[in-house]
């Protein structure tokens, strides 16, 4: 058993004051060490693009004093010879909490739930912390320390992690022996920022990413206000963050699309921040580079899918099993980008796994020299520490790394990692490579010893002609220790020696007999490596392509618009002409063109639709997909909020709608509270960005809600501490709010100097009727209630969604203007819904309210044409009315009726082919078509199952074989697909 | 509106009166024989008779014929049906159905009893035939359903009802029919109070069947003895080694079907059913083989995995079918009683999915009254059946023209009013707006 090669020395050159200077000495006597150290011989890399052969590196007082091929030595210096050896500037980490504790939540049993901050004198919401700073609760930690080093680090930025804004952070060089004097580069690196809640205080708000987004959104509105001297009161966090301001600013993203939304937020207030990134940029690289900011970006790549077992291996999905294949390509994608970014180790369990992680990125394609930037020169920049960090140049702290050899190969030891000139060695570089064949003698016999494997690990075996005698071989600080058994015998020899100079070695031989006796082996051949094992590793590994997006559903290439006629199809309009037989239909430059007989167009995709009718796309008012969350419930208002920011492309049940003629969507926000978010009204482009979901001609939209959620009727027994706790409440929630909106336009209309408030301005949106309402409801008294409050601020409440009893009051609302979306059929899962019936939209259409079918379900969504056909069923509704109340009625109710909702000249091309009457439940999406686009097509999808099929083939087969080459592996886990519906509270 | 329609329409109304004033009173039993000609039957064993003549008396069905070819006279009340669509009432297995009537107020749940095993418990006791929400399955043609217990390990026992009942006892036509399991599942939803998402690897999988199945064995070892104390749970147990119970096996993967049948038929136990059975595509030999059926999980639903083709749910019928397997369709879910009166439209997307018409009225009536083991009564219009059948002025499985005018219930005229519409026509009188019944 070799115990691995372990020792730790710290010598110390006189270039780290033990104490500062200022400071009186009673242990001993004062005086300071004014001693240069030279490293000769070495290949240094002064910066990752200037590399001198057989330099110089002279260094004094932890700083570089010179560096070159000719440097004039001192007479008062130390030289170390670093023959064959290389140097590099030391790595620095731009991202963690070291030496910071990670709060902790505290745990507490059940309560209410806490509305309200718990601190005074400081920002309203206790998940804003600027104030914090990282250097109050920072302890250096030298086990940590060490780890650091050995994975090559230097110097650590470090912080508080907890909190949406957390406060400033320190820059600390790993120095063990000093009491943070020299070691705190900068108490105050810069600020920090997160989507994440503070994990120590239950206060509510946010309960959702766009809940924080809003948050930081007013905070840095508020803090403008607060600097122009406005605030009557005081405030110590935003005091806190003024002061640090023109500080460099990280915020901890943490994916892909939370990088895009942090950006949007900087970009608002002239900001840009530093984003911690997911790892995953690779999948939307030109939003990514679009940012225009730097980055720290985490190496975790995932470990393999042990897929050794077939019934754990179908909870994969592709997307997952893509991740491990392509994620190791994101520092080679964002490098070949130009995106500046540096690399942490802060995902990783712990630095030593950073290495493995850092040479399988490079496999995969990511430059080296990019690869020693990213670690020196660029964390430099970003912390704003160019001057002493990140290279060796003269003046610059003393923070190198003696290797080997090329620091990115496998093979190379790290011998020594100094750190403001203080050294820290973990293998003794002058420690000789012994391997080879040796001729072992003593006491007159020849035996063969072959020392083979790693030149600071190396392997000893002794041979007597063709006997092998079991060895234990150890080497270490140069003494050779060998103990080896005769096993015809069973006699056993000690031997033990030292190598000095030259081809040989000698020492003394402990018999069998407990005698000793000399030895002396000398090499006859030196050793040389079985090179089969290096070829296999050099090929690139065979990375799959990414899609758009980028799951098993994803294309291979976005579609794109063309030039489409279809011939001679059943065209059910949605307008007043209704029904037209053997039509055909050109679309071109995404809107229709023609609706006519016997058209041609030079060019067009001709689509032969005979027997098939043509409709006008789906259109949900009342829709959860797409969004990564979809209720802020931390307040009774929160118009501050926007489903614009969470919007997630990638989610399934876009292309799962779209087979089912679905091409508009109104993404809500949840009913959690009677003034919910605002929202987002989209098109179901798969494959496109977030941004290109959105239906950039739409009018603006907000959520309200009535009754037993907003209420908090079904929350538990302890939700019942926020305002309102019954319709009686409700009413009383809008009049006051809407009372303040308008106080506030007033204010602001007045020119008199306001506080920026998102919530208010949205609201006064709504009076200005700049806004529309699209509010949740069940029974009549609270919808009659809202219309009365609409009335009272002269606005119209544009639509009930759900308005379950609203042919209770159909008649008033018919008098009001507002229209109704509601189910076709559900009912009994509440006791507000008591009295629904499948009759509603019926009595609706026919008392002349616009009415729309809705589906506020995932599910649901992709058959809403059958949901329309319920009405013919319930209460004897035409075709042509159930047909308009999934198409043009809630493009009417979204106020895109002028672009979509029905077929008509020169609105756009958002069409489908069904194979039969699309109101029958016999009929099948054929195509769908937005934009002119198709973005659904039942032959395409015919070919995505086979791709699918053979990439998971493909994807099983390499990670089975990764497994056999010892890759660690993890579990197969399965994903659970959120599905939202107005109840999450997220 | 076709003057065929119309003009039976106005037969209708001669006839039958009480069609404006009917009552949601449960209908007394029938008088005298009731003749239904004209109408396009589904018999609901595949075959269809374009123009038929349909007789039941004392709640019996005597005669089933082609009107063409027979020369049998019309017997007592006579329907003229034509161009309607006659079919035998449809069945919703293994539903809560009168367990609940509001999802979200806990007093009105009674479907899940706490405990793991508790064979014992009895969902008929709880059904309330009065639920308004039970009263909405007759107008869309579900007149028979399985009332189900839920929750734990071992739910309890099941009974069958018909929907047109004063009183559980009364409602009956099975009662204790089977006991329902829940088989454990190979991954286990992560512990989400601990931040951890999604399934993970259930390492007690095994462990929790060996368990399980010391349950069965002493339960069965129980059954061979006079016991000296009595175990109602084990009592209950008795049924399913005789085969005069059925064992419903709630279980969705490939791997926990494979396990719960080959390790459920080794204690004994005579007949099973595999509820849910997504997966089940990929063990069609071994159910075959064990002459299992299916009760398969919502045809109207979305994929299980994010990779699986997005009709798969659709195609599911259809490819279990084609493959020997008996299935009947069931609606169990989120807000499953009010949606269970949707059970027809599942077979219309199964038909939208590869399945002929008959094919697939026959996963809501005869393979499910078969599954059931109350196919010598209900789900198919046979001669010598209990007349359960409705008549509807269109497709039945197609939303559009699911119009059921007439049911009955053991021949029984059951009211298709409800809570439901009451309003509509309380209000649409407020409007003054026509009731209009097309």
């Amino acid at each position: 058993m070799q115990k691995y090669y372990l020792f730790i020395l710290v010598l110390f050159f006189g270039m780290v004051a033990s104490s500062q200077e200022y400071f009186p000495e009673n242990s001993g006597v004062k005086e300071s060490k004014s001693i240069y150290t030279a490293i000769t011989n070495a290949t240094i890399y002064v910066t990752p693009g200037e590399i001198i052969n057989k330099g110089t590196l002279l260094i004094k007082d932890g700083k570089v004093v010179s560096v070159g091929k000719n440097v004039t030595l001192p007479e008062n210096s130390v030289v170390i010879d670093a023959t064959g050896k290389y140097i590099y500037p030391s790595f620095i980490e731009s991202y963690s909490n070291f030496g910071i504790e990670k709060p902790k939540r505290e745990s507490s049993g059940r309560q209410s739930p806490q509305y309200d901050a718990s601190r005074s004198g400081y920002y309203w919401n206790d998940h804003i912390m600027p104030e914090n700073k990282a250097i109050t609760s920072f302890n250096y930690n030298t086990k940590q320390a060490e780890d650091y080093r050995k994975a090559g680090f230097g110097v650590i930025n470090t912080h508080i992690p907890d909190g949406i804004a957390r406060g400033t952070g320190v820059l600390v060089s790993l120095i063990d022996d000093d009491q943070n004097n020299s070691r705190i580069l900068d108490d105050a690196s810069g600020q920090f920022f997160s989507f994440s809640k503070s994990v120590k205080s239950r206060q509510m708000y946010p309960t959702s990413l766009m809940g924080a987004m809003a948050l930081l959104r007013q905070f840095f509105y508020d803090a403008q206000w607060y600097e122009k001297g406005l605030s009557k009161t005081k405030d110590l966090s935003i005091e806190a963050y003024l002061k640090n301001k023109n500080k460099v600013t990280f915020f901890e993203a943490g994916n892909k699309y939370n990088n895009l939304r942090a950006d949007k937020i900087g970009d608002l207030f002239n900001t840009d921040f530093v984003l911690v990134g997911g790892g995953d940029e690779y999948e939307n690289i030109k939003n990514i580079k679009a940012t225009n900011t730097s980055y720290i970006i985490p190496i975790n790549f995932p470990d393999a899918y042990d897929v050794t077992d077939t019934f754990a291996t179908k909870h994969l999905t592709i997307e997952e099993m893509r991740a491990w294949n392509q994620a190791p390509t994101n520092p080679k994608v964002l490098s070949e980008n130009n995106i500046p970014f540096a690399l942490t180790t802060y995902m990783l369990k712990s630095p030593d796994k950073f290495k493995a992680k850092l040479l399988k990125a490079i496999k995969y394609g990511f430059d080296k020299t990019k690869a020693l930037e990213s670690l020196t020169t660029v964390p430099a920049r970003l912390l704003g520490k160019s001057d002493i960090l990140g290279t060796l140049e003269k003046g610059k702290l003393a923070n190198f790394l003696i290797t080997s050899g090329d620091i990115f190969n496998k093979e190379t030891i790290l011998f020594e990692n100094w750190v403001q000139g203080e050294r820290h060695s973990f293998k003794p570089m002058n420690q000789k490579d012994i391997r080879g064949n040796y001729e072992l003698s003593f006491q007159g016999k020849k035996y063969n010893l072959e020392i083979s494997g790693k030149p600071f690990q190396p392997k000893g075996k002794i041979k007597k002609d063709s006997i092998e005698f079991p060895t234990k071989f150890n080497y270490k600080d140069n003494w050779i220790t060998a103990i080896f058994t005769n096993k015809e015998n069973n006699k056993t020899y000690q031997a033990s020696g030292l190598f000095s100079e030259g081809d040989s070695f000698s020492g003394k031989m402990i018999l069998p007999t407990g005698d000793e006796t000399f030895f002396t082996a000398k090499r006859i051949s030196s050793f040389s490596e079985k090179e089969d094992k290096n070829k296999k590793e050099k090929t690139t590994p065979e990375v799959l392509p990414v899609t758009y997006p980028n799951i098993g559903m994803g294309y291979a290439q976005p579609p794109e618009q063309q030039t489409v006629l279809f011939k001679n199809a059943t065209v059910w309009t949605s307008e007043d002409n209704g029904i037209l037989q053997n039509t055909d239909v050109l679309v071109k430059n995404g809107k229709i063109a023609k609706i006519g007989k016997n058209l041609s167009a030079w060019g067009a995709l001709q689509i032969d639709a005979t027997g098939k009718y043509l409709t006008a796309g789906i259109i949900d008012e009342h829709s959860h997909i797409a969004a990564v969350s979809i209720n802020e419930a931390g307040q009774n208002s929160s118009a501050e909020v926007q489903i614009s920011d969470v919007l997630n492309p990638e989610d399934i049940s876009i292309y799962r709608s779209l087979a089912g003629g679905v091409t508009s969507a109104q993404i809500l926000h949840g009913s959690a509270n009677p003034i919910g978010g605002r929202s987002a009204i989209i098109k179901l482009r798969w494959g496109s960005d977030a941004d290109g979901l959105l239906n950039k001609n739409a009018k603006k939209f907000i959520k309200f809600a009535l009754g037993e959620n907003v209420k908090q009727s079904n929350w538990g027994d302890n939700a019942t501490t926020r305002f309102p706790q019954t319709r009686m409440g409700v009413e009383q929630v809008y009049v006051n709010y809407f009372t303040r909106a308008k106080e506030y336009l007033k204010k602001k209309n007045s020119g008199m100097p306001y506080r920026y408030d998102e919530e208010m301005e949205t609201l006064g949106e709504i009076l200005q009727s700049k806004r529309f309402i699209s509010c949740h409801s069940y029974v009549q008294s609270e919808i009659n209630m809202l219309m009365k409050v609409a009335d009272r601020f002269g606005f119209k409440v544009n639509t009930f969604t759900h308005i379950l009893e609203g042919y209770k009051v159909a008649d008033k609302m018919k008098q009001h203007g507002v229209g109704a979306s509601t189910f076709s059929d559900w009912w009994a899962y509440k006791y507000e819904v008591n009295d629904a019936i499948p009759y509603n939209a019926t009595i609706l259409t026919q008392m002349g309210v616009t009415t729309a079918i809705n589906s506020d379900d995932d599910e649901m969504q992709r058959r809403l044409n059958q949901e329309a056909a319920k009405s013919i069923k319930y209460g004897g509704l035409t075709e042509q009315q159930a047909w308009k109340l999934v198409t043009i009625n809630p493009a009417k109710l979204l106020r895109i009726d002028e672009t979509t909702g029905s077929i008509k000249e020169g609105k756009d091309a958002d069409l489908v082919l069904w194979d039969h009457n699309p109101l029958s439940v016999y009929a099948k999406v054929e195509k769908t078509m937005i934009d002119g686009i198709i973005y659904f097509d039942i032959e395409k999808d015919k070919n995505l199952r086979k791709a699918i099929k053979r990439e998971r083939a493909k994807l099983i087969k390499m990670m089975l074989e990764a497994k056999q080459g010892g890759a660690k592996t993890q579990k197969p886990t399965k994903k659970e697909k959120k599905q939202f519906t107005c109840e999450t509270v997220e | 509106m076709s003057t065929t329609i119309k003009n039976t329409l106005v037969a209708l109304l001669i006839y039958f009166p009480m069609i404006v004033i009917a009552q949601q009173t449960p209908a007394p039993k029938q008088q005298q024989p009731i003749t239904i000609a004209g109408a396009t039957a589904h018999l609901g064993n595949g075959k269809i008779i374009e123009n038929s003549l349909v007789i039941f008396e004392n709640g019996k069905i005597t005669t089933v014929a082609d009107a063409t070819l027979t020369k049998r006279p019309y017997k007592g009340t006579v329907i003229k049906a034509d161009g309607m669509h006659l079919y035998p009432g449809f069945i919703a297995p293994v539903t809560t159905l009168g367990l609940a009537e509001i999802d979200a107020v806990r007093a009105t749940r009674d479907f899940a009893e706490i405990s793991s095993l508790k064979p014992n418990v009895r969902s008929i006791i709880a059904y309330n035939p009065e639920s308004k929400v039970v009263e909405t399955m007759r107008p869309n043609g579900v007149l028979l359903a399985q009332i189900t217990p839920r929750g734990g390990t071992i739910s309890g026992t099941s009974s069958i009802v018909q929907l047109d009942a004063w009183n559980w006892e009364d409602a009956a036509v099975k009662m204790d029919d089977g006991i329902h399991l829940n088989w454990y599942n190979s991954y286990k939803r992560g512990r989400w109070w601990e931040g951890e998402k999604g399934f993970k690897p259930n390492k007690d999988y095994d462990k929790e069947i060996q368990s399980l199945l010391t349950y069965f064995n002493q339960a069965k070892a129980y059954g061979k003895s006079t016991p000296e104390s009595k175990s109602e749970e084990f009592e209950a147990m008795q049924g399913l080694f005789n085969g005069s119970k059925r064992l419903y096996v709630y279980a969705n993967g490939e791997k926990e079907i494979t396990d719960a049948i080959m390790q459920l038929t080794k204690t004994g136990v005579k007949k099973i059913v595999i509820v849910g059975g997504y997966e089940a595509n990929k063990v069609t030999s071994l159910l075959k083989k064990h002459n299992i059926p299916v009760l398969l999980r919502r045809v109207l639903s979305l994929p299980s995995h994010q990779d699986d083709d997005y009709d798969l749910p659709f195609r599911l019928p259809k490819i279990l079918t084609d493959k020997g397997v008996l299935v009947g369709f069931q609606t169990m879910g989120g807000m499953e009683r009010m949606n269970t009166r949707n059970l027809p439209f599942y077979a219309g997307q199964a038909v939208a999915y590869g399945m002929s018409k008959e094919e697939a009225l026959k996963c809501i009536t005869s393979n499910t009254a078969k599954i059931l083991g109350i196919n010598n009564q209900y789900g198919t219009i046979e001669e010598g059946k209990s007349a359960t059948l409705f008549l509807s002025k269109g497709d039945a499985l197609d939303m559009k023209g699911n119009l059921p005018v007439k049911a009955f219930i053991d021949g029984r005229d059951i009211s298709l009013e409800t809570h439901q519409t009451q309003l509509w026509k309380k209000f649409s009188k407020k409007y003054n707006i026509p009731v209009n019944k097309k």
